[in-house]
């Protein structure tokens, strides 16, 4: 039988440890933060400052507790390229090991190895491949933009992106006949731009179908 | 060439650098938006209105006047509601 200090303090502790369900605290976090995955010289001294000077406030979180840091470029390639596909609902790649990854950038396909020299790239509609030994993975992506980084990283942030078997072809062709019409009567520039844009998805939608 | 002649050069030179929908006053937004929904809109059942479900909003609008709210306004991103 606890006594009533001990049942206020397990009560407390339980309610301390956040598990599903429990209430979870939404502030002031410190000694329960989980530790930090990259802990790095510079936020230790930067801890241990914050401990001697504000030695009953709460320790501040670090970016490092919330994001693992890259690793540094290595001297020598690495035999695979870490890809992270982010769209704004889901990631559909993350932290992904690959081969090679074709990117639809708006000066044309771009192949990116492992050992790419650092890039940002503007992607336009069209097919992205992921190539992982025999594996080949093909979305269709609408658009965004593609970071290289040094380490052998490649960071994509696009819209949609979409497997091939998910496009409908009839909607496709239908849109296609629609705009190329579209392109020709539009009357102000803007109008004739929406109908451009129209075109150009519908047309690489096709291509990415057909091919 | 004189300072007005010059930004003027530097102007026409931005716009031939610059894509055909910026140039007809789209922002990058409103043109990956664009290519987006054109998308979305040419994907099989059910993944479209899968789709259609992720990118509907809704704002409600309450004016306050003098401490009491006025009716709400409902704007939704489909035409319908």
């Amino acid at each position: 039988m606890l006594s009533g200090r001990q049942a206020l303090r397990a009560g407390l502790r339980a309610w301390r440890t956040p598990t599903v369900g429990a209430i979870q605290r939404s502030f002031a976090a410190e000694a329960t933060a989980p530790a930090v995955p990259g802990d790095d010289e510079q936020s230790n001294q930067f801890l241990k400052l914050w401990k001697s000077i504000a030695p009953n406030l709460d320790k501040p979180r670090l970016p490092s507790s919330y994001m693992k840091s890259r690793p540094p470029t290595p001297a020598t390639i690495p035999t695979k390229l870490t890809v992270n596909l982010a769209l704004p609902h889901k990631f559909e790649l993350a932290d992904k090991e690959v081969d090679m990854i074709i990117i639809p950038a708006t000066s044309g396909q771009m192949g990116v190895l492992p050992g790419h020299v650092p890039t940002v790239v503007e992607l336009k509609a069209g097919l992205l491949s992921v190539h992982d030994g025999d594996n080949v993975k093909k979305l269709f992506v609408s658009g965004g933009f593609a970071f290289v980084q040094q380490n052998s990283f490649a960071d994509l942030v696009v819209i949609e992106a979409v497997e091939l078997d998910q496009i409908d072809p009839e909607e496709v062709k239908k849109g296609l006949a629609h705009y190329s019409q579209l392109v020709n009567t539009a009357s102000s520039e803007l109008e004739k731009a929406e109908a451009q844009i129209g075109l150009e998805v519908h047309s690489a939608m096709n291509v990415a179908l057909g091919a | 060439m004189s300072a007005p002649q010059g930004a003027q050069a530097v102007a026409q030179v931005a716009k031939g650098a610059a894509p055909y929908w910026r140039n007809a006053g789209m922002t990058y937004l409103a043109y990956v938006n664009a290519c987006s929904a054109h998308v979305r809109n040419c994907l099989k059942e059910p993944f479209k209105s899968q789709s259609a479900s992720r990118e509907q909003i809704h704002y409600k609008f309450t004016e306050w006047d003098n401490g009491v709210p006025s009716k709400p306004v409902l704007r939704s991103s489909n035409p319908e509601e």
